[in-house]
């Protein structure tokens, strides 16, 4: 167990993240292309990820932002261009090199997808049986420690059906981190999400990333995460990047939309890009 | 596209699943928790409903010929003709489409459901192989359960027509058994058990393929199971002529 005695998550999450310090290049998109049938989703997709650092990757509805976190551990392949993981190109692996990519960067899913057949315990399993991990004690050990991590102790015989949406979204990043991943990739973490619950959920990424030194890249459409845990933000837009910077960069910008959504003018973000 | 385009179109995507499901299911080691879970939901619950397929399919069908060979006054050969016609074509084929209907549905709707809420997505995340989760186990499944349940509806549909026969042509049970004994060959047994064994597969393979390539939310899983339903059906059918046609070739 890593911080037993410290709070699991921090009371109010103000201020902004820490500044990255400058860290080394981990993960590059060059030049990349994706379309479905005749539905182009990127043209030329460029954009680079820094060890420690929280990069939100914000755009609106349907515009690609969980296509671009799944092309990067090879659930979906890309068309063209490069995508470089740890000095590896990710776009011509086959599916187990992709296992070994898959161990050091792991997702939490839009909707958490934890497997409805099995309990919340058998779900955090999983990974660690895939990859025989250890002893069943060694994993039960594991499995509690990442339930307390996520501020859910005692749920591990529960069914998903039992849970609420926002305790599914934590087991869910209970299961990504059980591996200790060097990369977590969060898609829409606190969407649907009661303010409380979102803020609680913000303080994990957080927490993650600084104690941890997980590098977590985040898809979100939300203010707060946007203002807690970002060290860089990245708008998907027009089918590329559009813009990457910090979020006081993004207040600043010549892209309208950016500045609206900085202003919390979340709906007409969602209404121009789309 | 329409639905007859789409089915061709699939039938190369269903070749190479097929050529997936045979790696991993020769790679160590053999999952056979899953596989059982899935003999169990797909072949020992299913056999109520070939039961009852059966055993009133023979009985029809012996009424039928007790009654059509009466002007010729071949009543007595109805017996022959129900369990020629239930061994060789009626066993195999109807059960393959009542627990197609049955079980594909169901493997559809459950992968279906899994791929709109991205887990199976999840599973390759965490490591793993979904054609080996989920696409092995169920064909395993399906290729041991049907020809097993067709043994089953042989054996039940000939008793239910040896039933009828006594009762309409008045012949004793013991002649019943003992003229079906005689009539069914077992080169005609394990024709139509092979027979069952490839159903099971296209069954399994159909609707995995079919769930796995579900989009569009819920509407699109309850989509995907009547496509499930409609395409095992048309499989059945089809291949069981060439499939005869070649058994025939072989044994005469
Ligand atoms: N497997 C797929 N097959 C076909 N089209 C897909 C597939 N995955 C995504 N798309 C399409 O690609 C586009 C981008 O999808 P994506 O899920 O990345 O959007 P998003 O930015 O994450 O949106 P949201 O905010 O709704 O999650 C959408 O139009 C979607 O319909
Ligand atoms: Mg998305």
């Amino acid at each position: 167990m890593s911080h037993p005695a410290t709070p699991v998550v921090p009371e109010t999450v103000d201020g902004a993240a820490t500044p990255p310090a400058d860290g080394e290049e981990i993960i590059r998109f060059a030049h990349v292309g994706k379309a479905f049938g005749d539905k182009v989703v990127y043209e030329d997709l460029n954009l680079d990820i820094r060890r420690g650092e929280t990069l939100t990757i914000i755009g609106g509805s349907g515009v690609g932002k969980s296509v671009c976190l799944k092309m990067l551990i090879g659930l979906l392949k890309a068309d063209r261009g490069s995508i470089r993981a740890f000095g590896d190109e990710v776009t011509t692996m086959d599916e187990r090199a992709l296992m070994g990519v898959r161990s050091r960067i792991a997702m939490l899913f839009q909707g958490a997808a934890l497997f409805d057949s099995m309990s919340v315990e058998d779900n955090i399993k999983y990974p660690l049986r895939e990859h025989a991990w250890g002893t069943e004690e060694q994993m039960d050990a594991r499995v509690a420690e990442v339930l307390e991590l996520v501020d859910l102790p005692g749920v591990q015989k529960l069914r998903p059906s039992e849970l609420s949406g926002g305790m599914k979204k934590r087991v869910g990043l209970a299961r990504t981190i059980a591996m200790k991943p060097e990369v977590v990739l969060y898609d829409e973490p606190t969407t649907g999400l009661d303010p409380i619950t979102v803020r609680r959920i913000n303080g994990l990424i957080l927490r993650l990333q600084e104690r941890l030194g997980v590098t977590s890249v985040v898809v979100t459409h939300d203010m707060d995460t946007v203002f807690t845990v970002t060290n860089r933000l990245a708008l998907v837009y027009q089918r590329r990047i559009a813009f990457v910077g910090t979020p006081e960069e993004a207040r600043h910008s010549d892209i309208r939309f950016l500045r609206e959504f900085i202003k919390g003018g979340r709906g007409v973000l969602q209404e121009d890009l789309s | 596209m329409s639905g007859v385009q789409t089915f061709f179109g699939a039938i190369g995507e269903v070749a190479i699943l097929t050529g997936q499901t045979a790696r991993e299911l020769v790679r160590r080691p053999f999952e056979v928790k899953l596989w059982i879970v899935q003999l169990e939901q797909g072949g020992v619950q299913s056999w109520s409903i070939t039961f009852l397929t059966a055993v009133f399919t023979g009985m029809v069908m012996a009424s039928q010929f007790a009654i059509g060979l009466e002007p010729f006054g071949a009543s007595l050969y109805t017996g022959k003709l129900v369990s020629l016609g239930i061994v060789r074509e009626l066993g195999p084929v109807l059960t393959a489409l009542l627990v197609g209907g049955r079980v594909g549905a169901g493997f559809t709707a459950e992968i279906g459901s899994m791929a709109v809420t991205e887990q199976i997505d999840a599973i390759r995340a965490l490591g793993a192989n979904p054609v080996r989760k989920l696409v092995v186990p169920r064909v395993v499944a399906m290729v041991i359960a049907l020809p097993l349940l067709t043994v089953l509806a042989d054996l039940v549909g000939c008793l239910g027509g040896v039933f009828i026969t006594m009762l309409e042509v008045h012949i004793s049970f013991r002649f019943g058994i003992e003229q079906m004994i005689d009539t069914v060959d077992v080169p005609d047994l394990i024709h139509g058990i092979l027979k069952s064994a490839f159903f099971g597969y296209f069954i399994a393979i159909i609707s995995c393929w079919v769930g796995m390539n579900t989009r569009g939310g819920t509407e699109g899983v309850g989509q995907a199971t009547t496509r499930t339903v409609v395409w095992t059906s048309i499989t059945i059918l089809i291949s069981d002529f060439f499939l005869t046609r070649f058994f025939l070739a072989i044994y005469g």
